[in-house]
C-alpha cells in the first residue's frame, strides 16, 4: 500500500480530528441553551476546525502525488474494507475551502436564522463533517456514506429554514441528487465485484475492459453531472438556491457543487480513462451548452439569487470544460475555478443575504440605487461581481484564463465558443451591478416615491458582515495576483492524473486491438473532424 | 540598451491611486480634497519626469510585481513609447485638476468626491497601461480604466447619462471580452509568453514558424478589441459618452481613455507583432487603408454636427486614427508622425474641450450656432480654441503640422499616393468643421437675446480656474509645433535604434 500513500507524520490524527470535531460540537450543542450561546458555539467549533486544518496547508508535500496525512484502521476485514482517509493535491484545497467557508456560514446566519437555532447549528456542523468526509475518503464505501450523509442535512436546511416554496425545492433537490447517487452506488458495487476492493487508488490502477469502463463512467458521470450541475440536469439548482437560507446557498454554491467536479477527477478520469477519452466530445459539448445556457438564462433573471444560481451553471460549465480538456492547464484551471467559485459565489450569496435582511426582497428592482445608502456594501458587491465576470487581477480570471488557454491549445473552436460564455458573464454581472448600485432609467420613476421611507432600513454593513466579506476579498486578490502557491500544490497530482489517463487509455488500446480499438479510433477521428 | 530592474517605477502608478484614497477620505472638506487632486497630479508628472533622463539615455526600467503563470505576469516596463504617453497624460492631469475645480463648482455638480476619486484612479490606471510590460498588464489596466470611467460618464445620473454609460460599458466590455481575451490567449498559445519585445520595434515576439493565418486572426482581434481607440465600426460609444461633464470629456475622452486605446493598439503593433511581420504579411498596409476610412468618415460626420461637443467627439474619432495610420505605414517617418500625434492631439483636443466646457459654464451655450459674437466676450478662450483648431487642421506652426509633415513623408517613403490623398482630403475636412466655429465666434451675429451684451465672461474667479489651464494648453500646443524635439528624440530612440 505504501506506493499509494504516506501515513500521517504529524503527532496528531489531523484528518480524523477534522471529521470528529464538528460531530462532537454537534453533540455538545444538543445540551446548550440560548440562541446566542449556540451561535457562538457553532462559530467556535467551525473556527476550531479551520485552525486544525491549517497544517494541511503548511505541511503539505508538493513533490508527491501520493495521498498524504493518511490514517488507516481496519474496519470490515471480511469485505476487505478499511477506514482510510487522506488527501492529495486534488482534494487538499477543497478540504481547506470547506473548513474556511463553514465559519462564514455560521456568521452569515447570525440574524438571518430566526427559528430553531439549536437544530440549525447541529445540522450545519454535521454537514461540515459529511462534506469533509467526501473529500478525504480513500475508499468508495466511505465516499458513498459521506456523499449520502450530506443529503439529509442539506435537505433539512432547505426544508426547515427555506423560503416560501421550500417544500418543492427541498424535495426536488433530494430526488435529483439521490437519483444521481443511486447510479454511483451501482458503479461502486460493480467495481467491487470485478476487483474485490473498495480502495480508490487500487481501483485507479486496475485496468477494466472498455465496455465495463464505459458503464462505470456513465453511471458515475450522471451522478456527478447532476451534482455539478451540468445542463440538462441543472434545474434543481435555481430552485434550491432561491429557497435555501443564506447559509444553505453558501454551502451549496461554495462546496456542494464542487463535489461533482471532484468526483469527475477522482472517479471518472482515473478509473475509466479509455471511456473518458471516448466520451470527451460529448462532455465538451455539454460543458459548452452549460456555459452558454447558464449565462443566457442568468441574463434574463429578475431575482438576484436566481441570477447567481444560473451563473453557477455557467461557471461549472467552465470547470467541466477544463476537466475534459485533459491537459495540464485545463485541469488546473478547472480546479482553481472550483475554489474561485467557492470564494466568489459564496460571497455573492452572503451579499444577497445581507440585502435580503434589510429589504426582504430578492428582486433586483426592489434593491436598486444602493450606492447612495450603502457604500461599503456596494464596494464589496463591485469587487465580487467583477471577480465573478473574471475581471483581470481577480481570482476567476486566472481560472478562466487557464481553462481557455487549455481549450485554445487543444481545440481552438471549443475555446472560441466558450468565449461567448465569458462575454455573457460580463453582460449579466454588469447588468446586475448597474441596477443595484445606480438604479436604471426604467426603475427611476418608481423609486422616488416608495423608497423614501425605506432608506433608514438600508444601513450599511455592520462589523460582522464586513469581516466575512473582507476575509473573502483577500482571497479574491490573492488568488488573482499570486496563484502560484495553489497551482504548485496541484501540480504533481494533476501531472499524475494526466499520466493515469494517458497510460490507462494506452493500455486499453494495446489490450483491445479488436473492435474497441476501432471504436476509439472512430471517436478520435470524430473529435478531429469536429474541432 | 540596458534594462534596469527597479521598484521605483511603481510610484507613478501608485501616486494617483493614493490620491484617490485621500480624496475619498477628505470628501467633507472640498478645498483639501481638490488640493489633493492637484498635488497628486503634480507628483505624478514629477515622477514621470524623474525617469526621463534614464529613458533618454536609451535605457529602460522594469519591475515584475506578480507572476501568475509562466510567461504571464504583472510587469511594469518603461520605454520611450510609454514615457511619451505617461508624460502627456500626467501633465494634462495637472491642468485638468485645476480646470475641474472651476467647472464642478461653477455648475455646483453633485457627488464631486466620487467624481474626483474615479478621475484619479482612471489616470492611475492609464499610467499603469503606459508602463505595462506585457499584454496581460496592459489588459488589466485597460479594463480598470473602463470600470472607473463608467461612473464618470453617467455622472449626471439622468436618463441620457445612463444610456450613454450603458453604451459605453457595453461597447468596451464586449469588445475586450469577445476579442481581446481570445487574442491574448491565442498569442500566449503561439508564443508561450505575453511579454512585449520593447528592445526593437521590428522584431515582435512571434516565433518564425507561427501560422500566419492564426497570427492574422489575433491581429484583427487586437485591433477591434481595443475599442477605446475608436476605430470604426466600434467608435459609437465615444459620441454618446460625451454626456459626461466636460472635464471628463476633456481629459478622459481626449487624453486618457481614447489614448489608452490608441496607445494599446500601437504598443501591440510595435511590441507584439513588430514592423517586419506586419510588413511581410501586408497587415500594416491593410490597417492603414482601414483606418483611412475612419479618418474620412468621422470627419464627414463631424461636419454635420451642430453641438460643439458632438463635433469634437467625431473629430476625436478621426484624429485618433491618424496615430494608427502613422504606425501602420511602418516607416520611421510615418511612425514618428503617428506617435508624436499622441502629444499633439492631446494638447490640442484638451484645449478644445476645455474651451467648450468654459463656454458652457460661462454662457450656458452648447450649440455652435448660438456662439455668435462670443469671441468678444471670451477672447482668451476663443483664441486658444482657434490655435488648437489650427493644430487639428495641421497648419503650421501648431503641433499638428509636425504630425502631418511626418505622415506625408511616410506616404512618400512607401510611394502611396492614395494615403497622401487621404491626408490632404482629411485636412480640408478638418478645416471645414473647425473654421466655421472660429468665424462664428468672432464675426458671427450674436443671438437676439445676446444682442448688446459686451461684458467679459472670463473675469469671475471660478471661470479663471478654467481659462488659465486652457490658455496654457493652447499655448503649449503651438509651442510643441515649433519645438517638437523632446518628443522627436524619444521617438527616434524607438525607430532608429
Amino acid at each position: 500500500m505504501e506506493k499509494y500513500l504516506i501515513l500521517n507524520t504529524l503527532n496528531f490524527p489531523i484528518l480524523s480530528m477534522l471529521l470528529i470535531v464538528p460531530v462532537v460540537g454537534a453533540i455538545v450543542a444538543m445540551f446548550l441553551r440560548g440562541d446566542t450561546l449556540l451561535k457562538f458555539w457553532g462559530l467556535a467549533v467551525t473556527l476550531a476546525t479551520a485552525v486544525i486544518s491549517l497544517p494541511l496547508w503548511t505541511c503539505f508535500d508538493q513533490t508527491t502525488a501520493k495521498y498524504q496525512f493518511v490514517e488507516l484502521r481496519h474496519w470490515f476485514p471480511a469485505l476487505n474494507l478499511e477506514y482510510v482517509i487522506g488527501v492529495d493535491g486534488i482534494s487538499v484545497l477543497l478540504v481547506l475551502l470547506t473548513t474556511f467557508v463553514m465559519p462564514l456560514c455560521v456568521l452569515c446566519s447570525w440574524t438571518y436564522i430566526k427559528i430553531r437555532m439549536k437544530e440549525f447549528i447541529i445540522v450545519t456542523l454535521l454537514m461540515e463533517t459529511a462534506m469533509l468526509g467526501v473529500f478525504m475518503s480513500m475508499n468508495t464505501v466511505l465516499f458513498y456514506i459521506f456523499w449520502e450523509g450530506m443529503l439529509v442535512p442539506m435537505y433539512l436546511i432547505i426544508a426547515i429554514w427555506g423560503g416560501a416554496r421550500k417544500d418543492y425545492a427541498s424535495i426536488k433537490f433530494f430526488l435529483y441528487t439521490f437519483a444521481g447517487s443511486i447510479f454511483l452506488l451501482v458503479a461502486i458495487i460493480a467495481m467491487y465485484i470485478k476487483t474485490g476492493t473498495f480502495f480508490i487508488p487500487e481501483l485507479m490502477d486496475h485496468s477494466f475492459t472498455f465496455a465495463f469502463q464505459l458503464w462505470v463512467f456513465l453511471a458515475c458521470a450522471i451522478g456527478f453531472a447532476i451534482k455539478m450541475p451540468m445542463f440538462p440536469f441543472h434545474t434543481w439548482l435555481p430552485a434550491a438556491h432561491v429557497e435555501a437560507p443564506v447559509a444553505g446557498s453558501v454551502i451549496l454554491a461554495s462546496i456542494l457543487l464542487k463535489m461533482g467536479g471532484y468526483g469527475f477527477l477522482r472517479f471518472c478520469l482515473p478509473m475509466a480513462p479509455a471511456a473518458t477519452l471516448y466520451c470527451v466530445p460529448y462532455l465538451l459539448v455539454m460543458s459548452l451548452i452549460s456555459i452558454i445556457v447558464g449565462g443566457y438564462l442568468a441574463l434574463g433573471q429578475s431575482d438576484i439569487k436566481k441570477l447567481i444560481a444560473y451563473s453557477s451553471v455557467g461557471h461549472m460549465g467552465f470547470v467541466t470544460l477544463g476537466i475534459f480538456l485533459l491537459n495540464d492547464a485545463g485541469i488546473k484551471g478547472a480546479m482553481l475555478q472550483m475554489l474561485n467559485h467557492g470564494v466568489t459565489t459564496g460571497a455573492l450569496f452572503i451579499l444577497i443575504g445581507i440585502i435580503y435582511e434589510r429589504t426582504h426582497s430578492r428582486e433586483i428592482s426592489d434593491n436598486n440605487k444602493l450606492g447612495m445608502f450603502m457604500p461599503i456594501y456596494v464596494t464589496f458587491l463591485g469587487i465580487f461581481s467583477l471577480s465573478s465576470l473574471a475581471f483581470p487581477g481577480t481570482n476567476s480570471f486566472v481560472g478562466e484564463f487557464l481553462v481557455l488557454f487549455g481549450a485554445f491549445d487543444k481545440y481552438p473552436l471549443v475555446g472560441a465558443v466558450s468565449i461567448l460564455g465569458a462575454v455573457l458573464a460580463a453582460a449579466y454581472m454588469l447588468r446586475l451591478l448597474q441596477k443595484m448600485v445606480w438604479d436604471d432609467s426604467d426603475g427611476h420613476a418608481h423609486h422616488g416615491d416608495d423608497h423614501g421611507d425605506d432608506e433608514h432600513h438600508l444601513f450599511d454593513c455592520n462589523f460582522r458582515e464586513f469581516i466575512q466579506l473582507a476575509f473573502l476579498t483577500v482571497f479574491v486578490f490573492w488568488i488573482g495576483l499570486h496563484p502560484t502557491p495553489l497551482l504548485d500544490m496541484m501540480d504533481t497530482s494533476v501531472a499524475h492524473l494526466i499520466h493515469q489517463v494517458d497510460a490507462g487509455s494506452a493500455v486499453q488500446e494495446a489490450v483491445h486491438h479488436g473492435e474497441h480499438h476501432a471504436l476509439l479510433n472512430n471517436a478520435g477521428a470524430w473529435v478531429k473532424n469536429l474541432f | 540598451m540596458n534594462t534596469i530592474i527597479t521598484s521605483k517605477i511603481l510610484i507613478t502608478m501608485l501616486i494617483p491611486m493614493i490620491t484617490g484614497l485621500l480624496v475619498m477620505f477628505s470628501g467633507k472638506k472640498p478645498n483639501l480634497r481638490d488640493s489633493w487632486s492637484t498635488l497628486g497630479a503634480i507628483l505624478t508628472f514629477a515622477s514621470v519626469l524623474s525617469f526621463l533622463p534614464v529613458i533618454q539615455a536609451g535605457d529602460q526600467l522594469k519591475y515584475t510585481l506578480f507572476e501568475l503563470y509562466p510567461g504571464i505576469s504583472v510587469t511594469l516596463n518603461l520605454d520611450p513609447l510609454g514615457v511619451i504617453f505617461a508624460m502627456v497624460a500626467s501633465f494634462l492631469w495637472i491642468l485638468a485638476s485645476l480646470y475641474c475645480v472651476g467647472y464642478m463648482r461653477g455648475l455646483d455638480e453633485h457627488a464631486q468626491t466620487r467624481f474626483y476619486v474615479c478621475y484619479a484612479v482612471s489616470v492611475g490606471a492609464a499610467m499603469g497601461a503606459a508602463f505595462a510590460g506585457n499584454l496581460f498588464t496592459l489588459y488589466l489596466f485597460y479594463e480598470i480604466v473602463s470600470i472607473f470611467t463608467y461612473p464618470l460618464v453617467m455622472h449626471h445620473q439622468d436618463e441620457e447619462g445612463y444610456a450613454g454609460a450603458k453604451k459605453y460599458i457595453v461597447y468596451l466590455m464586449f469588445t475586450s471580452k469577445a476579442f481581446l481575451l481570445p487574442a491574448m490567449i491565442m498569442i500566449y498559445v503561439l508564443c508561450g509568453t505575453l511579454d512585449f519585445n520593447t528592445a526593437s520595434i521590428a522584431q515582435g515576439i512571434f516565433p518564425a514558424e507561427a501560422d500566419r493565418f492564426v497570427v492574422g486572426i489575433t491581429y484583427f482581434l487586437c485591433l477591434f478589441g481595443f475599442a477605446k481607440a475608436g476605430i470604426m465600426p466600434f467608435h459609437n460609444w465615444l459620441p454618446d459618452a460625451m454626456v459626461a461633464p466636460t472635464p471628463v470629456s476633456a481629459l478622459l475622452h481626449a487624453v486618457v481613455v481614447v489614448k489608452v486605446g490608441v496607445f494599446s493598439v500601437c504598443r501591440v503593433m510595435l511590441s507584439i507583432y513588430g514592423t517586419n511581420l506586419l510588413h511581410e504579411t501586408g497587415l500594416g498596409l491593410f490597417t492603414a487603408y482601414f483606418v483611412s476610412f475612419t479618418i474620412l468618415t468621422a470627419s464627414v460626420i463631424a461636419l454635420t454636427k451642430t453641438n460643439l461637443k458632438a463635433r469634437l467627439a467625431y473629430s476625436t474619432v478621426s484624429q485618433l486614427s491618424y496615430i494608427i495610420l502613422g504606425v501602420a505605414m511602418l516607416t520611421p517617418n510615418s511612425i514618428t508622425g503617428g506617435l508624436i500625434h499622441i502629444a499633439n492631439h492631446a494638447l490640442a483636443k484638451i484645449t478644445l474641450f476645455f474651451a467648450a466646457g468654459c463656454i458652457f459654464v460661462a454662457s450656458g451655450k452648447k450649440d455652435i450656432s448660438e456662439m455668435g459674437g462670443l469671441g468678444k466676450r471670451m477672447p482668451f478662450t476663443m483664441l486658444a480654441f482657434g490655435v488648437a483648431s489650427l493644430g487639428m487642421i495641421g497648419a503650421p506652426p501648431v503641433g499638428g503640422f509636425v504630425t502631418k509633415w511626418y505622415l506625408a513623408l511616410g506616404t512618400m517613403d512607401i510611394h502611396n499616393y492614395i494615403l497622401l490623398g487621404v491626408l490632404l482630403l482629411s485636412s480640408l475636412l478638418n478645416a471645414g468643421y473647425f473654421v466655421p466655429i472660429f468665424l462664428t465666434a468672432f464675426f458671427g451675429k450674436p443671438l437676439p437675446a445676446d444682442e448688446g451684451l459686451t461684458s467679459s465672461l472670463e473675469t469671475k474667479p471660478l471661470i479663471m480656474f478654467m481659462v488659465v489651464p486652457l490658455v496654457i494648453t493652447g499655448t503649449l500646443s503651438a509651442l510643441i509645433g515649433v519645438y517638437p524635439d523632446l518628443f522627436l528624440n524619444l521617438i527616434n530612440l524607438l525607430v532608429k535604434p
